[in-house]
Formats: structure tokens, sequence, C-alpha cells
């Protein structure tokens, strides 16, 4: 055992962590000192805290990163827990499998996309990355290994699925992949004035194409408030050898001493990438990356908010009251002029979420990047918690570093019956924030069993 | 198609090699005492590539065992091109010191069981009268130093013994590649705080395919390491008993 500092994706806090590790999925859970805590680590691209457990201890499962089989007929892929989604593209895309769902980023692993229960742009058809998990296992601190699916321990699987490693440590999971015909999509971008012509263009786009996802200018506003591009894509049946993808990576090398994402840079950026292309629809064939982690090519981008770090606010608001709450949220942040690159919208569909605490349910989500500026930045969120609460909508706690306790219980109604499959010597900063003061007075949780 | 033998396959350089190995397609056999990881890292090299993958679990230090593995080995891959020797353990210096028999087990493990192993692959192979030997031995192997001069003098050992059978078998066409890591953040140095100089398991495994492809004599990896030990041998001793390493 180690000890280290440890940040995550935002890098808001950098702190000490005692370390342990799994170097394979036959290794027993560590022993965890009297009184600490742990919390199981993949590749920290969680942008809070939710994989973060100052003061205690981290269990590292990078090391978990062998696959166990693969079937080229049937798409069933098993590997360890520390895979990166990465490393499972590199094998299945030339072998003509994809994953089923991918979030924004490659660099997360097997766990950790499980244990946020991650969606993407394709989160309409396919729902979120646990429903296509056909089986896992979860090592216990008690040295109990469960083998979970639908069918066997449902309950664990359910509390695991969207769990934040708070249930114990996964050390294997099988995954369906899906078919495609190769590495390119066909995608059109497509420019919206403003919010109304993003919903009028969403029904159209959810129905003819398996992918889609909005970037939104979040500084425009009055007839202008929510203009934005919208890009939509299906898997392209173009043969391989006709295109090359530019392979291209770069990298911010140091920190930078102050945000480069401020009122100026953002203004000249989402003026210029509104109005990125002549006409308001164009039609492109892209890589698999460029199109799913537009940002990849960039490493270590975090770096570019400087020392103090980002925030990123994601909500989704449900139903009947999405619309005139997401025009609600962007009228306040227009106002108050934090608006962020990567301001991106999407509406989710109907496919349940697996997970007790899974994010994605039917409505439309909204993220948000902020650079850290302290209290005023604090005073946004508030007036923007109210909006979503209203809504009755949550926040994700993948992003999350600050969210009210009495607003993740409002959003998460599952959260007692999920606390009951807690790992006893499990915890998280995260956690221990939004369940603070909840104990006292509804003290259920921390007994064991159900 | 290498048809390579690795002894100390779940060793974190060996098993980085192994991927390396797999995803070009070479039939790969391979040997460590640990049963279940080992089935781990086989089943991984199989999903990566390699067309055929054996394994057998095995105590090197089990020198009698040798000849039987060795003959499985060469009747799964259908003959034998590669042969690379991985395993070890990185001594614990303070409990060497104060145990002549834990001394001479490391020295067993580390030198000894090397050494009869190789005698066994390279007669095999001469008979042949073609394939590649490569052995991992260290930079710490080029001079004793006091923090760990029993894993050290283990390791010079074996460079020396592949010296002299890189010249013996080199008339008779087989190569003997002589791999000198440096520090390599693996499991096996966990305890150890990092410096600049320390390096990736992946980063050495890619020094060690180029090697044994290109029947290289000894390779430092990183290469760096060459100059640094260098100057390091070239410390007149009067200086270098003074030192603290």
């Amino acid at each position: 055992m180690s000890s280290r500092a440890v940040s995550s994706w935002g890098n808001l806090v950098r702190a000490e962590h005692a370390l342990f590790g799994l170097r394979g999925r036959s290794d027993p859970f560590p022993k965890i000192p009297a009184g600490s805590s742990v919390l199981p680590f993949g590749n920290g691209r969680s942008y809070g805290d939710s994989c973060l457990n100052p003061g205690g201890a981290l269990l590292e499962t990078r090391a978990l990163d062998r696959f166990i089989r693969f079937d080229r007929e049937t798409g069933l892929l098993a590997s360890e827990a520390g895979v990166l989604l990465d490393d499972i593209l590199r094998l299945a895309v030339p072998a003509g499998w994809f994953l089923p769902v991918v979030p924004g980023t490659a660099y997360v692993t097997v766990g950790g996309a499980i244990a946020n229960d991650v969606h993407g742009k394709n989160h309409h058809r396919a729902g979120t990355f646990g429903r296509h998990v056909r089986e896992l296992e979860l090592l216990r601190s008690n040295g109990e290994r469960l083998k979970c699916s639908r069918v066997e321990h449902p309950q664990w699987f359910s509390a695991t699925i969207g769990g934040l490693g708070l249930t114990g440590v996964i050390t294997w999971a099988e995954l369906q992949l899906t078919r495609i015909p190769g590495p390119w999509l066909a995608m059109e971008v497509v420019r919206f004035a403003n919010l109304e012509q993003f919903f009028e263009l969403c029904d159209e786009s959810d129905r003819e194409f398996e992918y889609t996802v909005a970037w939104i200018d979040c500084l425009a506003r009055g007839r202008r408030l929510g203009r934005g591009l919208l890009q939509r894509a299906n898997h392209s049946e173009i043969a391989d050898r006709d295109r090359r993808a530019h392979v291209r990576q770069l990298s911010v090398p140091f920190m930078s001493p102050i945000s480069l994402v401020n009122a100026v840079t953002l203004r000249v950026f989402n003026t210029l990438h509104y109005h990125r292309q002549w006409s308001p629809r164009a039609r492109y064939t892209v890589d698999l990356r460029e199109f799913f982690f537009p940002l990849d090519w960039v490493l270590h981008w975090n770096r570019l908010y400087g020392p103090r770090g980002f925030y990123q606010y994601q909500c989704v608001l449900p139903g009947l009251f999405a619309r005139d709450a997401t025009a609600q949220l962007l009228e306040t942040v227009a106002l108050r002029g934090q608006g962020s690159f990567l301001a991106v919208i999407k509406r989710f569909g109907s496919p349940t979420s697996p997970g007790m605490l899974s994010f994605p349910r039917a409505g439309v989500t909204l993220a948000l990047d902020f650079p850290n500026k302290g209290a005023s930045l604090e005073h946004l969120f508030r007036e923007l918690d109210e909006v979503v609460s209203v809504a009755g909508g949550r926040l994700y706690p993948a992003k999350d570093a600050r969210m009210p306790g009495t607003l993740f219980r409002s959003g998460y109604p599952r959260w007692q019956e999920f606390a009951r499959y807690v790992d006893p010597v499990c915890s998280s900063s995260f956690w221990r924030r939004v369940t603070e003061g909840a104990h006292m007075t509804e003290g259920v949780y921390m007994t064991e069993g159900a | 198609m290498n048809r390579t033998l690795i002894v100390g396959a779940t060793s974190a350089i060996a098993e980085a090699t192994a991927r390396r190995l797999a995803k070009r397609g070479d039939p790969l056999y391979l040997v460590a005492r640990d049963q279940q990881r080992l089935a781990a890292v086989a089943a991984d090299v199989g999903v990566r590539g390699s067309p055929r993958v054996g394994s057998e679990a095995l105590n090197a230090n089990h020198i009698g065992e040798h000849g039987r593995m060795l003959e499985r080995a060469e009747q799964f891959l259908g003959g034998l091109d590669t042969v690379l020797i991985a395993y070890g353990t990185l001594s614990d210096q303070k409990t060497c010191e104060a145990s002549v028999e834990h001394t001479l087990h490391e020295l067993h493990t580390n030198a000894l069981s090397v050494v009869a192993l190789l005698t066994l692959v390279a007669n095999r192979l001469a008979a042949r009268g073609a394939g590649t030997i490569a052995v991992i031995s260290s930079v710490a192997g080029d001079r004793g130093r006091s923090s760990n001069y029993v894993y050290g003098s283990a390791k010079a050992l074996v460079t020396v013994f592949l010296s002299g059978l890189r010249q013996r078998l080199h008339r008779r066409g087989v190569a003997v590649v002589t791999i000198k890591p440096g520090f390599v953040d693996t499991p096996m140095t966990a305890a150890f705080r990092k410096g600049p100089l320390w390096t990736k398991p992946d980063r050495v495994a890619a020094g060690i395919v180029r090697a044994i492809d290109r029947k290289a004599g000894v390779v430092y990896l990183p290469g760096f390491w060459r100059p640094i030990m260098l100057i390091v041998r070239m410390i007149p001793e009067r200086i270098f008993r003074a030192l603290e390493w």
C-alpha cells in the first residue's frame, strides 16, 4: 500500500489517498484498516468527487486489464473491469463490432462505465451502458463474489449498475456488442436558430438517426436563445479502403496558470463555432472516434481550465416541463454571462435505465462546463438547482462536485433502497456529502442486508 | 509467425510482451507459477490475436521439471523459435543480509534455475540450428550496490552466462539476447517511490520485441540506461565504495 495525491477530471480538489490495487480478477479484496473506507477507482474520468475518497483509500482497478473472451460471431465480450473502452474498440471495431453505448470519451474503464451507468448519443435507441451488461462479478469486502445479472442476484445487479462503486468492486463484466458495417459514420450537422427549432428537429432526428447530440451557444439570448448545431449520424457502409482516418493526437502538456476559458475566449469561440458552416445543413463522413470522442484527441484538455479546475453541471429534465425548464436554465446562464465551450443538449429516450441510481431518464439533458470561479458560480448553481428541482429533474453524480443532499435525495427516490447494498467499507466523498444529515433522521441505510 | 515460449509469463513485463506478440499473431506457450493468474493471461492473449495459446503452471525452482516442460512446449507449438525467460523475484536485501538460507534461495531463483533452464534450452535450439533465446537480466547486474547486491549478483551471473552462451551459439545459428531493464513500474517494484527514470512495462515490452526481431546482443531498456551504466561501471572502486545507493 502506498499513498498519493489524487484528483478527478475537474481538478477541483487534490487530496491524499491511501492506495490499494487489484492485479487480477482472482485477487482478494484488500484488508482495509479499521475505521477507514475504500472506493474502487478506474481511470479517474469522473469530473467531481464521486470517484474520490479523501482521508480514506482508493482501490485501483486499472491493472485489471485483461480480456476474458470475445465471440466474434455473437459479439459477446467479457473482460476485466479495468479494461478501457478504448482497448475494446481497438479489438472490436476491426472485427465489425462496436460498443452498444459510448460516452464522450473512450478513456474510461468498463467498471467505471457500469458504475456510472453512462449514456451516449444513442440514448433514444439503446438506453444506457448498463442495459447491455449481460453479467458482472461483484467482489465484496467480506470476500464474497456475487455473479450478478438480470436473473442472478438481480437486486445487486441493479444496485451496482450506476452504483458509483459503492456496492463493492466490479472485477469483470460481459457485454453485448453491436454489429457495425465499418468504422465510418454518415453525419449531418444542422444549424438551429433557437431552442424551439431544436425541439422541432428532435422528433425527426430521433426517428431517422441512431446518434444525435447538439451543441448550444449558451451566451446567445433573446430570440437566439438556445441556438446551436445539431449533429446526427448513422453508421455508414462505406468501404474501409476508400478513406483513412486522420490520426492526430495533441496534448496540453502542463496546467495553464489561468483558465483559458473566460468571457472573451468564450464569446469568440461560440460565435465562430455557430457559424462554422455556410449552409444550415451540411453532410460529412467521419471516423468513429472523431464523432464520438471529439475531445480525446487533445489529451489533458481539462488543464485548459487552469489550476482551480472546472465544474460540469449536467441535469436531466423530465417530460412535460423539459422545454420550459431548459429555456429557463439557458436564460439564467446567458444572463450571468458564465457560459461554456461545451454546452451540450440531448433528448433522452424512453428506454429505462437498469440501475437504482442511474441518471438518465426520458427527457432533456443539458451539460454545461464552468471554470471554477468560486462563490459567484455556486450562486449560479443554486439558481439552476432551483429550476431543476421544480421541474422534477436531477443532476448527474459522475459530473457533480457540489449538489446539495436535498437535491440528490429528491432526484433519486430509490437512494434509500440503494443504500442497503452499499458495502460496509465502501464510501466516497460524494456519498458522504449527499447523505450527510439524512442518516441521522432516516437512520435506516447503514444497516446491512435486505 | 514466431512460436514463442515465455517462462514467467505473469510478470508485468512478460505479459506486456506476450500481448504484443499475440497481436501480431504469434503462437504462445506460457509458463508461470500461479495457475489462476496464468489462466487469465492466457485467455487475454488469445483474445488479442494469438492463434494458439498453451499454458502450464510450474515453479522454475523445480529444476527437474524443466525438461518435460520444454518437451510439452515444443510439442504444443510444433517447434520452438523463441524462448523468453522473464521470471525473477526482487530479493529483499535486508532479509538476505540476515539469512544465509534466504540469500541462497534468492540466488537459486534468479540465477541457478535460470542457468539450468538455459542449458536445456540452448542444447535444444543448437540441435535445430536456429532460434532466439531472450532473457531478462537487469541493470542491477552491472555493478554491485549495497542496496540490492544479492539480486544484482544473481543477475550478474545470468548476464555473464548469457555472454558466453551467445559466443557458443553464434556459430550454431542461435541468437542470445540479454535484456537489461532499468526501473520499471511493476507490481514487483510497487513499494518504491517513482522518479523520472522509471518506465512502464509496455515500453520495455516494445524494446524486447524489437530486440528479439533484430537478434540484438545486449539491450538496455530504455536505451538511456546504457550510458548511465557505462558511467556507473567506470567509477573507481575507491569512490564507489563510499557511495550509498
